[in-house]
């Protein structure tokens, strides 16, 4: 239906500004995505559609060994972070306050509250002092510092899902001479699954996408696939990364609508 | 307080303490505990090679605002720091105020639409918010480019003869991050905009005020917390923005955080640029507790 007469909520001018944001956020993005299918070398001119730089990309030694090189820490980090980030969220919700409560929470938000480039320069410092001093060149560095700046992400959803919780069940459980540890198990685990699962896949996005940290922290020759984007923009472009952009945009997608299933409210 | 309950309480912080710990543990080695070096590290003297010579000074300190004239040895004010520090300071005033102007009626567009709009629309600011920066970053300059979608289109539509130079000017830079941090003023904005009682401005109108009086009077002041809050979260990214600058600005037009990465690298000055991270980081940090007590006010009535 139409809508008619006045409205108390319509303000002059609003729907279409919001429209053109609406318009201005995706558009860029598709044209991205437009272009990596261009069988033509140019990002503005239109000359037919090919898969070429899917292949060109593919067949790319170091494309290869960025991505896997990328998904190995992804997975390594938000493991971590969403072991750890789930305990401390267990520690953390539904109790009395405690000595302490407020250090805790600083320092699990610190890496949504202090710059990347600080974070960066302090950890480049850190690790070069480590690599001198032990040897040790390997990937240990990128995924110790992903997993930390990932346990914000993890740690947010879990503690949602727990605040939510039916405590009821849990008393049950002991009610009935389950020990403490057969209650999380069987009763508090399971309830509080979609939230871990949640938080480990936002960790692991966090964890694809950066380019800062990663940057400063890698050793030669450990590129991941943000980096050795970065690295290529730099030089020529070529449509080439337009056709990786598309395959993480495209996973991004993905992961961040099973998120949504998963931590969409049932009412 | 009984002992019995005391006990309890001890054990409580225990616990919760205990399964913090591993957590707690990572954030100390690789996010927290670095940020400590760069402390130390402001006041020491730079190697010839890069890193650090040990020796206490505050010359990296100085060095932020003032800068030794190598023939003579007087000082005077560092123009090239200045610049860079008004430029970072200036763009992320913009993109928060512009983000604003237009984040703002698209937020209330989003929370006066029915239910299943709204949940969509939610999700479409949200897909931006999580896709990959540099991504976003690379889609603006494969449009702005003197070579790019807008100039080609231009060129053949016989507007303009010759490419309009957009890319590595500081309107790049703005423009890049209006697009990427939007979103992150539109969702507060529209935390704050949903709970919102239509009522009120139902009760306005009868009172014969006028829309501007309406948005001014009632609209305003009330979600006043997600104006902040939208605020402090698009300008703290903009002023320790990297990659957009980098992409957007190219190697003349640098922000805190290319000037930072520049002591690293090529500038060879270590204790500068932990001296300008410490100054980035307590910019910051005093923009969050000016969060922290606004929100505690207005938190009361949000």
């Amino acid at each position: 239906m139409a809508e008619r007469g006045f409205s108390v909520s319509r303000l002059p001018g609003f729907s279409t500004v919001a429209v053109m944001v609406f318009v201005a956020l995706y558009l860029p993005i598709a044209m991205l995505v437009v272009f990596s299918f261009n069988s033509g070398t140019s990002v503005a001119i239109w000359e037919g559609v090919s898969l070429r730089w899917y292949v060109s990309a593919w067949a790319n030694e170091q494309v290869k060994e960025a991505t896997f090189r990328s998904l190995i820490i992804a997975s390594a980090a938000s493991i971590v972070a969403t072991t750890v980030a789930t305990m401390a969220a267990l520690g953390t919700t539904r109790r009395k306050a405690f000595k302490g409560q407020t250090l805790i929470y600083v320092m699990i938000n610190q890496p949504l509250m202090v710059p990347e480039i600080v974070t960066a320069v302090a950890l480049l410092i850190f690790f070069a002092t480590i690599k001198v001093a032990t040897g040790y060149q390997g990937l240990g560095y990128l995924i110790a510092a992903h997993s930390a700046f990932c346990i914000p992400f993890a740690y947010l959803p879990i503690r949602a899902r727990l605040e939510g919780m039916d405590y009821t069940l849990e008393t049950a459980a002991a009610d009935l001479y389950a020990t403490p540890w057969q209650t999380f198990r069987r009763v508090t685990l399971p309830l509080l699954m979609p939230g871990v699962i949640a938080g480990m896949m936002l960790s692991f996005v966090t964890s694809l996408d950066d380019v800062v940290i990663t940057l400063f922290v890698k050793s030669a020759g450990q590129d991941t696939l943000p980096t050795y984007m970065l690295a290529q923009i730099r030089r020529s472009v070529t449509s080439e990364v337009n056709a990786i952009s598309t395959v993480l945009l495209g996973l991004t997608v993905v992961m961040l609508t099973v998120f949504f299933l998963l931590t969409r409210k049932k009412d | 307080m009984s002992e019995v309950q005391k006990q309890a309480d001890r054990k409580n912080a225990r616990n919760a303490w205990a399964l913090s710990a591993p957590a707690l543990l990572v954030l100390t080695v690789a996010a927290v505990g670095p940020l400590l070096i760069i402390l130390i590290y402001s006041f020491l003297l730079p190697g010839k090679y890069g890193n650090v010579e040990w020796g206490f000074s505050f010359d990296a300190w100085r060095g932020i605002l003032v800068s030794k004239d190598i023939f003579d040895g007087t000082y005077k004010l560092a123009d090239a720091h200045l610049t860079i520090f008004w430029r970072s300071v200036k763009l992320s005033l913009l993109t928060t105020v512009f983000t604003f102007v237009v984040g703002f009626p698209t937020a209330w567009f989003i929370a006066t639409r029915p239910p299943r709009w709204r949940a969509a629309l939610l999700f479409l600011i949200t897909i931006p918010f999580w896709t990959n920066l540099l991504i976003r970053t690379f889609a603006i300059n494969q449009i702005i480019r003197n070579e790019g979608l807008f100039n080609t289109a231009m060129i053949q539509l016989g507007l303009i003869d010759q490419p309009i130079v957009i890319i590595y000017t500081d309107f790049a830079v703005f423009l890049g991050m209006t697009y990427v941090y939007l979103p992150l003023m539109v969702l507060p904005l529209f935390a704050a905009i949903d709970r919102f009682d239509m009522r009120l401005l139902e009760a306005g109108y009868d009172l014969y005020a006028s829309r501007m009086q309406v948005l001014r009077r009632i609209i305003v002041p009330i979600v006043k917390p997600g104006i902040i809050a939208g605020s402090i979260l698009v300008f703290i990214p903009s002023l320790g923005a990297y990659v957009t600058p980098r992409i957007l600005g190219g190697g003349r037009n640098m922000m805190i955080g290319n000037f930072i990465e520049l002591q690293f690298g090529a500038g060879r000055n270590w204790p500068l640029g932990a001296a300008l991270s410490m100054t980035l980081l307590i910019i910051v940090m005093v923009a969050l507790l000016v969060y922290v007590r606004f929100a505690n006010r207005d938190g009361g009535h949000g």
